[in-house]
C-alpha cells in the first residue's frame, strides 16, 4: 500500500520551463548593464611581479583586490580563499582581476592585451607531492584536515586474523556538468548591494558578501535566479562569482554581469575530490571480516573550501553498510596547486563507497566466495553501531530490498550463466549497497539552526518563506505539496518564490539532502500550527526553528556518536556486456530499490534516482578530468564526455516505504543517495564479466586492455 | 552588419558583428529561451529551427542565416507544439529546465519526420541534446507520450 502523499503531482515549475518562459541568470538584462570577464593565472604557483595594462577607454574598468571594500577572503570553514589573487597565485585559473565594460568584444580585447609577469614557485602537483611537503602551500604539512577514529579493538583482531587482505582504490576528478554555466549579476544603488544569480545557498553568498564589503546585514540582498542544475557545484563557488560582480558594481555604480562560458566553467569551478583509499581487512577462519582499516586521502586543491567536511562524510561512509566489529578509519585532505575541489552530490561518500564495495568484492574473490553472499553476511541490522559508535535506531529494510533487486534483475540466474560465457562478448552483473546520512554531518544542523516561515495570505492562500532553492530537484513541488496537504488547500494556493534574503529567514543552504527532511519538517510543523490558528487573524505568520533531537549525541572532537540523525538506503544492480576486442562496455540494464522513508512525490524521487544513477554511471565509465601542469586537460563537452540519450540504459527503480518519525509525512533524504552505488556496481559487473579485480574508476577501455594483456 | 530575420513569424531587423553567431543575435534581441550551454555544438540547449531544420544556433554564423526563418520553443505553432510541452511536464521530464526548450524542439523535429518513433529512434534523435538531471528515462517517456497525443490530434 503506497502512501497517498507519494502519488505524483505535476511539477509546478514544469510549464514555464517547457515553454521557455523561465528566466535564468543570463536571461536578465537590466538597463545600463556592464559585462565582466576575468583575467586568470596561467600557471599553478607563482608570484606576480608585474601587471601591464593597456590604455583603458572611458566606461571600461579594471577591478581587482585593491577595490575590495572589506576582506578579500571568501567566508567559509577556513577563510583562506581570496576573491582576487594576492601577490601569489596558487592555481591555474585563479582570478587576478576583472575587465568590465558595456561591449563584450571590447572587454575581451582589453583582457587579451593585459600582460602579467610571474616569478614561478615550485608547485605541488599531486597528493604525493603534497605529502612530501618540500615546499608547502598550507601550514607546514600541506594538510587541510586530518581525522581518525576507532571502534572496538582492531589491533587484537588483526593479530588473531587468519588472513589479511589489502587493496588500494582510486577515483578521479568528477565534474558536475550542470547544463546552465555559473553566473551572477551585481548592482549597487543607494548604499545597497544586490546580487542575483544561479546558486544553492543564498545565505552563504550573503555572509560572504558581508565579509567582502564590510556592509551591514540590511545593505546586502541576495536573490536566487532560476537555477539550471547545480549538483553541489553551486554550493560554495557562487560566493566567489558574487564577490566579483559585487566589487565591480560598487566600483562602477552600474549593474555588472559575469557569466562563465562552458570552457571557463570547466577550467575553474570546483569538482569532486580525487581520492586514494587504502584498505586492509582481517578475516577469521569462518570468512568473516573481523576488522577493517580504511585510510582515505583526498586532493583538496589550492584552498581549503569545504574539503574538511567532504572528508568527514567520506570517512563516515568508509565501512559502507557493513557491521564490522573492529574498525580504524583515517583520512586527510591535502593542499595542492590544483583548482580547489568541492561539493558534488554525495560529498565524499561516492569515493568511499567505491572503495569499500570494491574491497569487499576483492576479499570475496580472494577467499573464493560469491561476492554478494559475502556482502550479505556482513550487512548491518537495526540496533547495530556505526563506525563512530552511533546507533542505527530505525528499522533497516535492506534484506527486503535486496530480495527485491535480485528478483527484478534475475541476478542469481544471470550470475551463473554469465560466468560460463565464452567468446568475444562477455556479460557481467554486479551490485552495490549504500546509504546516505541525511542532513548535515555532525553538529551542522545545530550550528545552522534553520528557520522556516509560512505566511497566511488573503483568499485562502499561503506563502512559504525559506532560503532553500529549486535547482531542478523538485523543491518547488515537494515543499508546496507538504504545506498544501496540511493546510488542506490546493497546491496552487501555496506560493514559494525564488528566495530573496530580504524576504526570507535563513533556513540553511540547499545541500546535504536536507531540504525535505530538515526544512520540510520545519514547514510541516509550521503548517500544522498555522492550520490550527488559521481563523485567528487575516495576517498570520508561523515560524519554526530547528531543534536538535535530544537522543542524537555527537562529539565533534572525538568524532563519536551519531554522525547523522537518519539514513536512507539503496541497492543497485548493473548488467554490462564487454566487447573483448575493443574493451568497450555497454550497460544492458539497471535495477534499483531505494528506501527514502516516504517519497513526498514518487515521480520526483524517480527523477532523482534515474538522474543520480546515470551521473554515477558516467563517473564509473567515462567521466574524469586529468591535469597537466596543474591545468585540467578537458576543456569542453567534446573531451569531457557525459552520457547522452544513446548511452543511457533502461533504469528500473522501485521504492519501499519506511516512514521516519521526524521527517515530513515520514520522508528521509533522497537527492545524493542514488549516485553512491552506480560506480561500484558497474565496476563489479565489469569485474564479473572479465574475471579481473577493478581498483580504479573510470573503468576505461584502455585500462581494461592493459589488464587483459598482462 | 545588418540583416532581417523572421523569428517566430515576425520580421525583425538586427545589427550584429561579423563574428556573432545566430545564438548571440537571438539572445541579444530578447529570445532568451534559446539557451547557451556550451557554445561548442555539443549540448543542444541552443537549438532552433532554421528554415525548418533543427540546428545548434551556436554553430551558425549570424551572417549565414540572413533572411532566415527562425523558430524557437516559444514560436512552435500548431497542434503539435502544446502536446509536446505538456507531455514533458506530465511525464516528469522537466527538472532544472535548462535543456528543456532544446529537447522540446528536437522532439518536434523528430515527430514531424517520424510520428511513431521507437525508443531507439528517440534516443538517436535526442543524442545531440544533453541533460544532466533526468537520466533521460522520463525524457524518452515524454517523447513517447507526445507521439501518442499528437497522433490522436490528427
Amino acid at each position: 500500500m503506497k502512501n497517498s502523499i507519494s502519488t505524483p503531482t505535476d511539477r509546478l515549475d514544469g510549464p514555464e520551463k517547457a515553454s521557455g518562459k523561465a528566466v535564468y541568470t543570463d536571461d536578465i538584462r537590466p538597463e545600463g548593464l556592464l559585462f565582466a570577464r576575468t583575467l586568470r593565472a596561467d600557471r599553478p604557483r607563482a608570484r606576480i611581479t608585474a601587471i601591464r595594462l593597456p590604455e583603458i577607454p572611458d566606461n571600461y574598468f579594471i577591478v581587482d583586490r585593491n577595490d575590495v571594500p572589506g576582506r578579500n577572503r571568501i567566508k567559509m570553514l577556513e577563510d583562506d580563499w581570496p576573491f582576487f589573487a594576492g601577490e601569489v597565485i596558487n592555481h591555474v585559473g585563479e582570478p587576478i582581476l576583472l575587465v568590465v565594460g558595456p561591449d563584450r568584444e571590447k572587454v575581451a580585447d582589453i583582457l587579451n592585451s593585459i600582460e602579467v609577469e610571474y616569478e614561478d614557485l615550485p608547485p605541488v602537483l599531486s597528493i604525493d607531492d603534497a605529502i612530501a611537503a618540500k615546499s608547502p602551500i598550507f601550514g607546514d604539512d600541506n594538510c587541510f584536515a586530518a581525522y581518525s577514529f576507532r571502534k572496538g579493538d582492531p589491533d587484537t583482531a588483526f593479530s588473531t586474523a587468519k588472513t589479511v587482505i589489502e587493496g588500494e582504490f582510486k577515483t578521479g576528478y568528477h565534474e558536475q556538468a550542470y547544463m546552465e554555466p555559473q553566473g551572477m549579476i551585481g548592482s549597487y544603488k543607494n548604499g545597497k548591494l544586490t546580487v542575483t544569480g544561479s546558486m544553492q545557498c543564498p545565505f552563504y553568498v550573503k555572509n560572504a558578501m558581508m565579509q567582502l564589503t564590510g556592509f551591514k546585514e540590511d545593505a546586502v540582498q541576495i536573490i536566487q535566479a532560476t537555477t539550471g542544475g547545480a549538483f553541489g557545484g553551486k554550493e560554495e563557488y557562487p560566493s566567489l562569482l558574487a564577490g566579483h560582480v559585487a566589487v565591480a558594481a560598487i566600483k562602477t555604480g552600474k549593474p555588472v554581469k559575469l557569466v562563465l562560458e562552458r570552457g571557463e566553467d570547466l577550467a575553474v569551478t570546483t569538482k569532486r575530490h580525487p581520492s586514494v583509499s587504502r584498505y586492509r581487512s582481517a578475516i577469521d577462519e569462518n570468512g568473516r571480516v573481523i576488522a577493517m582499516e580504511a585510510d582515505i586521502t583526498l586532493d583538496g586543491g589550492a584552498y581549503a573550501g569545504l574539503s574538511a567536511v567532504v572528508l568527514q562524510r567520506a570517512l563516515f561512509a568508509a565501512i559502507g553498510v557493513y557491521n564490522i566489529p573492529n574498525v580504524t578509519v583515517r583520512g586527510r585532505v591535502m593542499a595542492t596547486n590544483h583548482v580547489p575541489s568541492g561539493a558534488f552530490r554525495g560529498f565524499g561518500a561516492p569515493q568511499a563507497f567505491f572503495a569499500v564495495e570494491m574491497h569487499m568484492e576483492q576479499i570475496a574473490s580472494e577467499l573464493g566466495m560469491n561476492p554478494l553472499t559475502f556482502k550479505e553476511i556482513h550487512l548491518v541490522r537495526q540496533g547495530d553501531t556505526t563506525s563512530t559508535g552511533g546507533v542505527l535506531r530505525d528499522e533497516i529494510k535492506i534484506h527486503e530490498m535486496l530480495a527485491k533487486v535480485l528478483k527484478m534483475s534475475n541476478y542469481r540466474k544471470k550470475e551463473g550463466i554469465f560466468a560460463s560465457k565464452k567468446g568475444r562478448f562477455r556479460s557481467g552483473i554486479g551490485l552495490a549497497i549504500y546509504l546516505h546520512g541525511c542532513g548535515f554531518t555532525g553538529k551542522g544542523e545545530e550550528i545552522i539552526k534553520g528557520t522556516a516561515t509560512i505566511r497566511k495570505l488573503a483568499e485562502d492562500r499561503a506563502e512559504i518563506l525559506i532560503s532553500n532553492v529549486e535547482m531542478g530537484q523538485g523543491a518547488q513541488t515537494t515543499l508546496r505539496k507538504i504545506v498544501a496537504r496540511i493546510l488542506e488547500l490546493p497546491i496552487q494556493n501555496i506560493e514559494y518564490a525564488n528566495p530573496d534574503t530580504d524576504r526570507v529567514p535563513d533556513s540553511g543552504p540547499t545541500v546535504a539532502s536536507r531540504t525535505v527532511i530538515i526544512v520540510g519538517h520545519l514547514l510541516e510543523s509550521a503548517a500544522k500550527e498555522l492550520k490550527k490558528r488559521w481563523n485567528e487573524s487575516e495576517t498570520l505568520s508561523v515560524s519554526k526553528s530547528y531543534r536538535h533531537p535530544s537522543y542524537i549525541q555527537w562529539d565533534q572532537d572525538k568524532l563519536q556518536g551519531d554522525a547523522y540523525p537518519a539514513y536512507s538506503w539503496g541497492i543497485v544492480a548493473v548488467e554490462v556486456e564487454v566487447d573483448t576486442l575493443t574493451y568497450e562496455t555497454a550497460v544492458k540494464g539497471v535495477w534499483t530499490v531505494h528506501d527514502v522513508g516516504i517519497a513526498i512525490d514518487e515521480e520526483i524521487i524517480r527523477g532523482q534516482i534515474e538522474g543520480g544513477i546515470l551521473q554515477g554511471l558516467g563517473y564509473a565509465s567515462l567521466e574524469v578530468m586529468d591535469t597537466a601542469d596543474g591545468a585540467y586537460r578537458q576543456h569542453s563537452f567534446t573531451d569531457y564526455i557525459i552520457p547522452t540519450s544513446v548511452d543511457a540504459p533502461v533504469i528500473e527503480s522501485e521504492l519501499i516505504d519506511n516512514p521516519y518519525e521526524y521527517g515530513p509525512f515520514g520522508a528521509k533524504c533522497a537527492g545524493e543517495l542514488p549516485i553512491a552505488g552506480a560506480a561500484p556496481a558497474y565496476a563489479a559487473a565489469v569485474s564479473h564479466a572479465l574475471g579481473i579485480e577493478i581498483h580504479e574508476i573510470p573503468v576505461k577501455p584502455e585500462i581494461l586492455i592493459k589488464r587483459a594483456v598482462k | 552588419m545588418k540583416t532581417k530575420f523572421t523569428v517566430n513569424g515576425k520580421g525583425i531587423s538586427v545589427h550584429f558583428s561579423p563574428t556573432d553567431r545566430l545564438l548571440d543575435v537571438l539572445r541579444n534581441y530578447g529570445f532568451t529561451e534559446v539557451k547557451e550551454g556550451c557554445r561548442d555544438g555539443e549540448c543542444g540547449a541552443c537549438v532552433v529551427l532554421l528554415n525548418g531544420k533543427l540546428v545548434n544556433s551556436c554553430q551558425v554564423l549570424a551572417a549565414s542565416a540572413m533572411d532566415g526563418n527562425v523558430v524557437t520553443v516559444k514560436g512552435l505553432a500548431g497542434d503539435k507544439a502544446a502536446p509536446i510541452q505538456e507531455a514533458f511536464v506530465d511525464a516528469g521530464a522537466v527538472q532544472c529546465g535548462f535543456c528543456t526548450p532544446g529537447m522540446v524542439l528536437a522532439t518536434y523535429a523528430l515527430l514531424r519526420e517520424n510520428p511513431e518513433p521507437d525508443t531507439g529512434e528517440i534516443r538517436r534523435a535526442l543524442d545531440g541534446n544533453l541533460c544532466r538531471c533526468t537520466g533521460y528515462v522520463k525524457i524518452i517517456q515524454a517523447v513517447q507520450l507526445a507521439a501518442e497525443r499528437t497522433k490522436h490530434h490528427e
